[in-house]
């Protein structure tokens, strides 16, 4: 393993019915970099039915290799059958490090492929990079290792973790955090058809309905953004945040609390457990600023702070703020907005 | 019908509720001065062992893995009505990753022996990494259904569950046993019982009991095996598992059994920027702010 040649860096690809999760393809951007750093290539293990079109995309963002596994009975995600192909080819190829997406179906396959082949997993990751490692319990230094970065302890303190054991170094990582880099129109790579071999006890969970909730929000792609926290009182001050967002031409996102208050869906949680967001501005009312939700938007270009408490931590990365109670502030932000000449 | 439940929960610091009395001087949490709580997706987790034994009849037994006073869960455990509990504690578990965890929870399992299921939360507040219910899943060859909201039904040996998925919900079926992790239930955990809460407070581990009579050994002393008979008859006798008694391999928990390693800690300093421009809350201030932010471009 880690002693022989060095192995790849691979990516689960996740896809629902022959459309690719985004972060699927942020990761395989990633892999590249890892890659490139390390001399190996980058493949991904695309399971699935129906398929077989979807490689060349993967190819053009960095992908050498596709494993293809086929199979009308990996249609839909269950973690036993894509636990047991995922393992079959890691047995067979050894990898180097493995990338999943920090989705529902990442979250719940990574770790179970992780403990069947007996190797670490790190999970919701904010950075990855390649450096050396000094294990000093048992005083050697293991080169070329990945440095798994992800905050820990509700996002008051980062972690930087290493596998010390026998490749695959696993991870998964959450939708946004990694940048997607332009495709390379005609970039051509590899496709391995794998082998699908279940039987019926892995197929022992059963699919009975599916229903798809359109995403009320497209938090990902908003350049103005306006998130309520716990400080708007309650689902009442909450609306006070929806109608700010509307007058502006904004989308509308929340904190933790204001989610777990039940004000407002998970949809629109920014955070370490919801969406990171990038937008051109992001205006906070009534948001302390954990650092689980600053995670989610210290990025973002400009960002306005409106909150009673002059000591909330918000207002340590805001560019500007505004101290005072939200239920005045937002009115007459919206009266000088529709007065704008 | 006559369900065997396990719920496997974890004691932790309170992250969610991170107050200025938890901030040091330098702007980083101070982890020991956070209360330590009960893992909330666990408790979901509890409630909804605790529906399907009023639906269906059975026991719930509830385990945690932790230092003793992770006991303090488990008591209110019994508050809330599990029916056995047992404490996995042991120096040999410190520093164990999830891979060293799940291992561990699976000698537990088998230790219990018989069951049809077992619950976990998803995941707890001070890793939130989701990692260990699949798991202990995989350890124990049993088959998963993870982020459960809702447990529908059982029938004839399967279970039904509403499970969160991205972009919407699925209703899945699953032979038991089998491992669900859980999100939410459709009613909230329900509180202490009052009545419980007086017969349970008296419940305790062996260490417990011979710290009460401190200087004495087990062994030697009749009387306390005496007195635990007499509590495990009452149910007040909370299990105390060790490594050795859970027969675990050395090289598979704790620190010997945790492929990952911290490399670093880096404590989030909230201080930050230092040129936040303070705008003053008067209509005449917010005003100029619009007007700026529309001149630049950043607001149309």
């Amino acid at each position: 393993m880690s002693k022989n040649a060095p192995g790849n860096v691979w990516v689960f690809i996740e896809q629902d019915a022959g459309r690719i999760a985004d972060v699927s393809l942020e990761l395989v951007c990633k892999a590249r970099e890892l890659a490139d750093t390390l001399g190996v290539k980058v493949e991904a293990i695309l399971p699935g039915a129906a398929v077989a079109a979807l490689p060349p995309r993967l190819h053009e963002l960095g992908a050498d290799n596709v494993f293809l596994a086929e199979d009308p009975r990996l249609k839909h995600f269950s973690a036993v059958p894509f636990t047991k192909v995922i393992v079959g080819l890691a047995r067979q190829h050894r990898p180097n490090i493995i990338l999943f997406g920090a989705t529902v179906t990442g979250r719940s396959l990574a770790p179970r492929v992780a403990s069947s082949l007996q190797v670490g997993l790190t999970a919701d990751c904010t950075d990855l990079k390649i450096d050396h490692f000094e294990d000093k319990a048992n005083n050697r230094v293991l080169e070329n290792r990945l440095m798994q970065i992800r905050p820990a302890f509700g996002g008051n303190i980062i972690a930087t973790i290493v596998n010390t054991w026998d490749d695959p170094q696993m991870v998964t990582v959450r939708e946004g955090v990694m940048k997607l880099a332009p495709a390379q129109p005609g970039r051509k790579g590899k496709v391995t058809p794998a082998k699908v071999e279940l039987d019926a006890t892995d197929l022992a969970v059963a699919l009975i309905e599916r229903v798809t909730e359109e995403k009320s929000v497209d938090l990902k792609g908003a350049q103005v953004i306006v998130a309520g926290g716990y400080g708007m009182g309650s689902k009442d001050g909450f609306a006070l945040v929806r109608q700010f967002a509307e007058a502006i031409g904004a989308e509308v996102a929340a904190s933790r609390a204001a989610v777990d208050a039940g004000w407002i869906g998970h949809d629109h949680q920014v955070g370490q457990t919801g969406v990171t967001v990038r937008p051109r501005l992001y205006i906070a009312c009534g948001i302390s600023g954990s650092v689980q939700h600053r995670a989610g938007m210290d990025q973002s270009a400009k960002i306005i702070a409106i909150n009673q408490d002059p000591a909330a931590p918000i207002f340590a990365i805001a560019h500007y703020g505004i101290v005072g109670r939200v239920e005045d502030v937002l009115p007459k932000f919206i009266k000088a907005y529709k007065g704008r000449g | 019908m006559s369900l065997t439940i396990l719920v496997f929960a974890k004691q932790v610091p309170d992250t969610k509720n991170v107050t200025g009395k938890a901030m040091k001087e330098d702007g980083t949490v101070n982890r020991a001065a956070l209360p330590a709580i009960f893992n909330p997706e666990d408790l979901e987790a509890l409630e909804t062992a605790l529906q399907l034994k009023e639906r269906f009849g059975g026991r719930v037994v509830v385990a945690t893995m932790g230092p003793p006073a992770a006991t303090a869960i488990l008591r209110h455990a019994l508050y809330m009505g599990a029916d056995e509990t047992a404490l996995i504690t042991d120096r040999k578990f410190a520093g164990a990753d999830t891979l060293a965890t799940s291992y561990t929870l699976a000698c537990a399992a088998r230790k219990i022996g018989q069951f049809d299921l077992i619950l976990c939360g998803r995941q707890a507040i001070d890793g939130d990494t989701a990692q260990v219910g699949p798991q202990l899943a995989e350890k124990l060859a049993l088959p998963q259904l993870t982020y459960v909201v809702d447990v529908l039904d059982i029938q004839k040996g399967r279970l039904r569950a509403r499970t969160q998925v991205d972009g919407g919900y699925e209703v899945v079926e699953t032979p038991l046993p089998a491992l669900l992790t859980v999100v939410a239930t459709p009613t909230p955990p329900r509180p202490a019982g009052a009545k419980r809460l007086m017969q349970y407070k008296k419940a305790v581990t062996r260490s417990e009991l011979l710290a009460r009579h401190s200087g004495a050994t087990y062994e030697d002393a009749t009387s306390l095996a005496d007195e635990e008979g007499r509590l495990r008859t009452l149910g007040l006798w909370i299990h105390e598992w060790s490594a050795a008694d859970l027969e675990a391999e050395p090289g598979r928990i704790g620190m010997a059994g945790s492929p990952t390693k911290v490399k670093a800690i880096e404590s989030v300093v909230l201080t930050g920027k230092k040129d936040t421009v303070l705008v003053p809350p008067t209509a005449e201030a917010i005003g100029s702010l619009v007007h700026d932010l529309v001149k630049d471009h950043i607001l149309s």
